[in-house]
């Protein structure tokens, strides 16, 4: 059975190269799309990720449900599951749990996992299945052409808002931090070298891993994170985060986020890193169980503080899958390994001659 | 006292408040009677609120057993004996109780709040509307009370004793031995309530006692052993037998069984029996909702498991754009749906056939799947490993469709031997040679079953239209129409490998009574009776519902008339006289509960130009 088949597969897996990961199909995102750098990384990182973790190609599968991102897996020469919307994280529930030999993606975007599968990608995250779900934000409906979406900005204009949407949007981060996400990360599309990072290290997370990737739709919401993402000003305007490290961002690291306590509760603030002695610096650190720091980090206003970009949480915790073997496991040393006609005769049974 | 009194069959109702553990009851009775040799059909009947008020007739929960020294496949039509816990118990299941039948009750119960509780006017213990019928009262709660007083349980738990003494009763009444019941205790609950299980048993011997003592029956009725076909049996509910109906098809597959279900009524049990098998490396999910459940089986599917999932019709509705998924994605999955009383939340405790059309047309677009449904409890066990062995042999969905009635309904159970199973063995395609995910097997039509880990035939499938043959996505008209003629024809071959309709009765004649899942045990029985009677009547019954049987048009066409009974408005009816022009007469109940036999026959003569009125709520069309 499948649960054995993993312990005999190949010792030693082939070198890849990038071309390896591109699937023969044309790619059909509008030109310009954010989509086609992401695509782009995720075929670069694969060698390394098969290397490192001893995968061969073939026990790597991308699933998408619906949406422009969801087109991703024709594009991987990878086994890949195009499914329904919304639907992907079950899917990849299904057959990450039954096959764990198998490394299981799922591409999803802010229509597909925030709004119509939320539900599923709560229920995947806080089961800390073992899968790695990008989601794709670009704050819009693309494929159906240019709706709001769940994370769209409040007041946002579009077709089916013309006089501004009245909702306010969800933070995917956070509602990750909620569900008890145990890998929380972010990236930008275009900052290339850090989404490769960013996607390695999803990659060698057991468990369930959540990363948000900021995606511009030059089509329907161009521009929607110049404000922070442009190359000009994504120094001053995003804090990278380095575990171990203080908050610190700005040309020369001469900036820090403090935290501040006071009438308004918890505040954040910026400060000169000069004027702040390095005892009082606040570390992020990535593995902390209870992790108060990050969670506030994935809720910082946008407009007046910085962006953070990196690995907010990574924490190791047992994994649906695992717990699962460990429960199968016990029950055979138990009951011993099942037999059916055993099994079948194991109640009160009756003769008939 | 002690004349025997030899019978054939007894028909038992037992009632009360749901608290009152009557099921419990009802299941050790059985129990003890399959272990005697009878032949038995249950029929469990209980309020969908977890506790409705005590004392109302909403709380009132029943169980019904019948017993036998001959074949039965029905729970009978009336009771014979009705216990009856309090007067709530008494007025909602007096109407079904044969004329000059007993009524076993718990005077203590009949106070003037309790009877006025369950709506009678005047005390129905004094104002002769009981007069048909032979009433023993037996102060049933304040003779367990004093049964049970040194044993150191609360007053409360002392009460819960009392069907334990009306058990005893009963049991004597059947000139049964309370040993085995005894055993059947202990072996439940002494471990975990030692206590409660000293004062049922107390409980238990002073109703025996005092049935012995007191010189309220004139006798005792014996029922010999039924003569069934030699083998080891057990007892299973449809639920039950589902179940292992499906562990059994995975073990013959070579494949890992994974259920995925979100709680509902009445597939749960399906789940709880389920999660028990961890051993055999059967993975059990909780889902967070129906349409994951259905997800998860797909993604099980992928990956080479037997995917499965079950649930009840409001869940079916949720899970149908994810079938259509499975439907394109040509994948093996079972879905159970283990039908109930609709439309919306309906009748979440009560039986119904009106999911058919479901699951033969409830998805978008041209969506066919393969449908199965078992015939009574023990058929689950059988048409589980149906359902699997059509799903991965033609590489689709199949909908496995009980119902209420069987799932809860209980009777035994020949366990088979290994070589009466079939063999369906699985093998994957793995030939680099032949990388393409949708060229089809000449005979059955159906795809190769490629899963994820297999070297160089990495591909991508989804819900998008396929290009035939390479399974790339295609939005090509003519390809459309080529594929959605694949799926179709992939159903319609299902047909060379299912056994055709087999007919019981004469090969040809007046009348042909067909029915489809639950309905067969009052349907066979009826036709019986009205060919001892001297009538031609034959009984048919389809357990493969899409397609059906090869030879089911011509069949048909044998007999001057074909009846349908369904717990529908006439689902089954509408589609075989769409397909095959027979003018098939309907016989529908939609009242959350099984035909009577009585309803047949009556039916039956009614057709054949009887003379014998309807006088039952059955409506017919
Ligand atoms: S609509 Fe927007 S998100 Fe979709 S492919 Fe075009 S640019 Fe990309």
């Amino acid at each position: 059975m499948l649960m054995n088949e993993q312990a005999t597969r190949n010792e030693h897996v082939q070198q890849y190269t990038r071309k390896d990961f591109i699937s023969p199909e044309a790619v059909r995102w509008c030109p310009g799309c954010g989509d086609y750098s992401i695509l782009a990384q995720m075929q670069r990182v694969m060698p390394t990720v098969c290397a490192e973790l001893n995968l061969p190609r073939e026990n790597i599968v991308f699933i998408s449900g619906i949406g422009c991102s969801s087109r991703f897996p024709y594009y991987m020469n990878t086994y890949g599951f195009h499914t329904i919307h919304g639907r992907a994280p079950t899917i990849a529930t299904g057959l990450a749990v039954s096959r764990p030999d198998l490394q299981v993606w799922v591409i999803t975007g802010d229509g597909d996992g925030l709004s119509i599968g939320a539900n599923h990608l709560l229920h995947c995250l806080r089961r800390n299945i073992d899968i790695k779900i990008i989601l794709f934000n670009n704050r819009i409906y693309g494929l159906t052409k240019g709706q709001y979406s769940p994370t769209s900005e409040k007041g946002k204009k579009t077709k089916s808002s013309p006089m501004g949407t009245m909702e306010a949007p969800v933070n995917p981060l956070y509602t990750a931090m909620v569900a008890e996400a145990t890998f929380v990360a972010r990236a930008i599309a275009t900052d290339s070298d850090r989404l490769r990072e960013i996607l390695l290290r999803a990659a060698r997370h057991r468990g369930a891993a959540f990363v948000e990737v900021l995606q511009n739709c030059n089509v329907f919401n161009d521009g929607a994170f110049d404000s922070f993402a442009e190359k000009a000003v994504m120094e001053e305007r995003t804090l990278i985060l380095k575990d171990g490290n203080p908050l610190i961002f700005g040309k020369n690291g001469d900036k820090v986020l403090k935290m501040r306590g006071g009438s308004h509760g918890l505040e954040f603030e910026v400060a000169p890193t000069a004027e702040t002695p390095a005892d009082k610096l606040v570390l992020h650190n990535e593995k902390s169980p209870r992790n108060y720091l990050a969670r506030l980090l994935t809720t910082l206003d946008e407009a007046t503080l910085p962006v953070p970009i990196g690995v907010f949480q990574a924490i190791d915790r047992p994994h649906y899958g695992a717990q699962l073997q460990d429960q199968i496991a016990m029950a055979r040393k138990r009951n011993g390994p099942g037999k059916l006609f055993e099994h079948l005769h194991n109640a009160d049974t009756w003769s008939v001659t | 006292m002690s004349n025997h009194v030899e019978i054939k069959n007894a028909v038992i109702r037992f009632a009360g408040d749901s608290g009152d553990g009557i099921q419990i009851t009802g299941s050790m009775f059985t129990h003890e009677s399959a272990i005697l040799g009878h032949d038995i059909s249950t029929m469990p009947d209980f309020p969908a609120e977890i506790r409705a008020p005590a004392g109302t007739l909403a709380g009132v929960s029943s169980f019904q057993l019948n017993f036998s020294s001959y074949e039965i496949d029905t729970p009978g039509d009336q009771p014979a004996v009705l216990v009856a816990l309090n007067p709530a118990a008494l007025r909602a299941n007096i109407m079904d109780l044969a004329p000059g039948g007993a009524i076993i009750l718990n005077s203590d119960a009949f106070t003037k709040s309790e009877w006025q509780k369950a709506g009678y006017a005047s005390d129905p213990l004094a104002d002769h509307s009981l007069s048909g019928f032979k009433i023993y009262p037996i102060p049933v709660s304040s003779l367990t009370l004093a049964a049970v007083e040194n044993t150191g349980i609360s007053r409360k738990q002392a009460v819960q004793c009392k069907n334990m003494f009306t058990l005893g009763v009963i049991t004597w009444l059947y000139d049964r031995s309370i040993e085995p019941i005894k055993r059947y205790i202990d072996k439940r609950y002494s471990a975990i309530r030692p206590e409660m299980a000293e004062a049922n048993k107390l409980a238990l011997q002073a109703g025996y006692n005092y049935a012995d003592t007191v010189e309220l029956f004139t006798g005792k009725y014996q029922i010999t052993a039924a003569k069934l076909p030699p083998g080891v049996y057990r007892r299973v509910t449809g639920n039950e037998a589902t179940a292992l109906g499906m562990l059994t098809a995975s073990e013959l597959c070579g494949r890992p069984l994974f259920y995925a279900s979100y709680p509902i009524t009445p597939a749960s049990d399906i789940l709880h029996e389920l999660s028990k098998l961890r051993h055999f490396g059967v993975i059990t999910m909780q889902a967070e909702d129906e349409i994951a459940a259905m997800g998860m089986a797909i993604g099980a599917a992928y990956g080479g498991s037997l995917g499965l999932t079950g649930t009840s019709g409001p869940g079916m509705a949720l899970k149908s754009e994810a079938i259509g998924l499975a439907v394109m994605t040509e994948l093996p999955v079972v879905i159970i749906n283990v039908q109930r009383g609709g439309p919306s939340t309906g009748l979440p405790t009560k039986t119904e056939q009106a999911d058919l059309l479901q699951a033969m047309f409830g998805r978008n677009g041209e969506s066919p799947v393969a449908i199965v449904a078992p015939a009574t409890p023990a058929d689950c066990f059988h048409m589980a490993i149906e359902a699997f062995r059509i799903a991965v042999r033609y590489m689709i969905p199949v909908v496995y469709l009980s119902d209420g009635y069987l799932a809860n309904g209980s009777e035994p159970w020949r366990i088979p031997g290994p070589e009466e199973l079939p063999s369906m063995r699985v093998k994957f395609h793995r030939d680099r040679d032949m990388p393409l995910p949708y060229v089809r097997d000449p005979q059955t039509l159906s795809r190769p079953w490629i899963v994820p880990g297999t070297p160089g035939l990495e591909h991508r499938i989804g819900g998008l239209e396929k290009q035939d043959g390479t399974g790339d996505v295609s939005y090509n008209s003519r390809n459309h129409e080529i594929m959605v003629g694949y799926r179709a024809e992939k159903v319609r071959r299902i047909a060379e490998v299912i056994p055709p309709l087999t007919v019981s009765g004469p090969e040809t004649g007046d009348l042909l009574i067909l029915g489809w899942g639950s309905t067969y045990g009052a349907i066979r029985h009826a036709a019986e009776n009205a060919r001892n009677q001297g009538l031609s009547v034959a009984s048919a019954h389809l357990k493969y519902l899409n397609p059906w049987p090869a030879n089911t048009g011509e069949v048909l066409g044998r007999y001057k008339h074909v009846l349908l009974p369904e717990l529908n408005s006439g689902q089954l009816r509408m589609l075989l006289r769409a397909e095959y022009l027979v003018d098939i007469i309907g016989m529908n109940k939609i009242m959350g509960k099984p035909f009577l036999m009585t309803e047949i026959e009556e039916k039956i003569q009614t057709i054949l130009g009887g003379v014998r009125p309807l006088k039952t709520a059955a409506v017919t069309c």
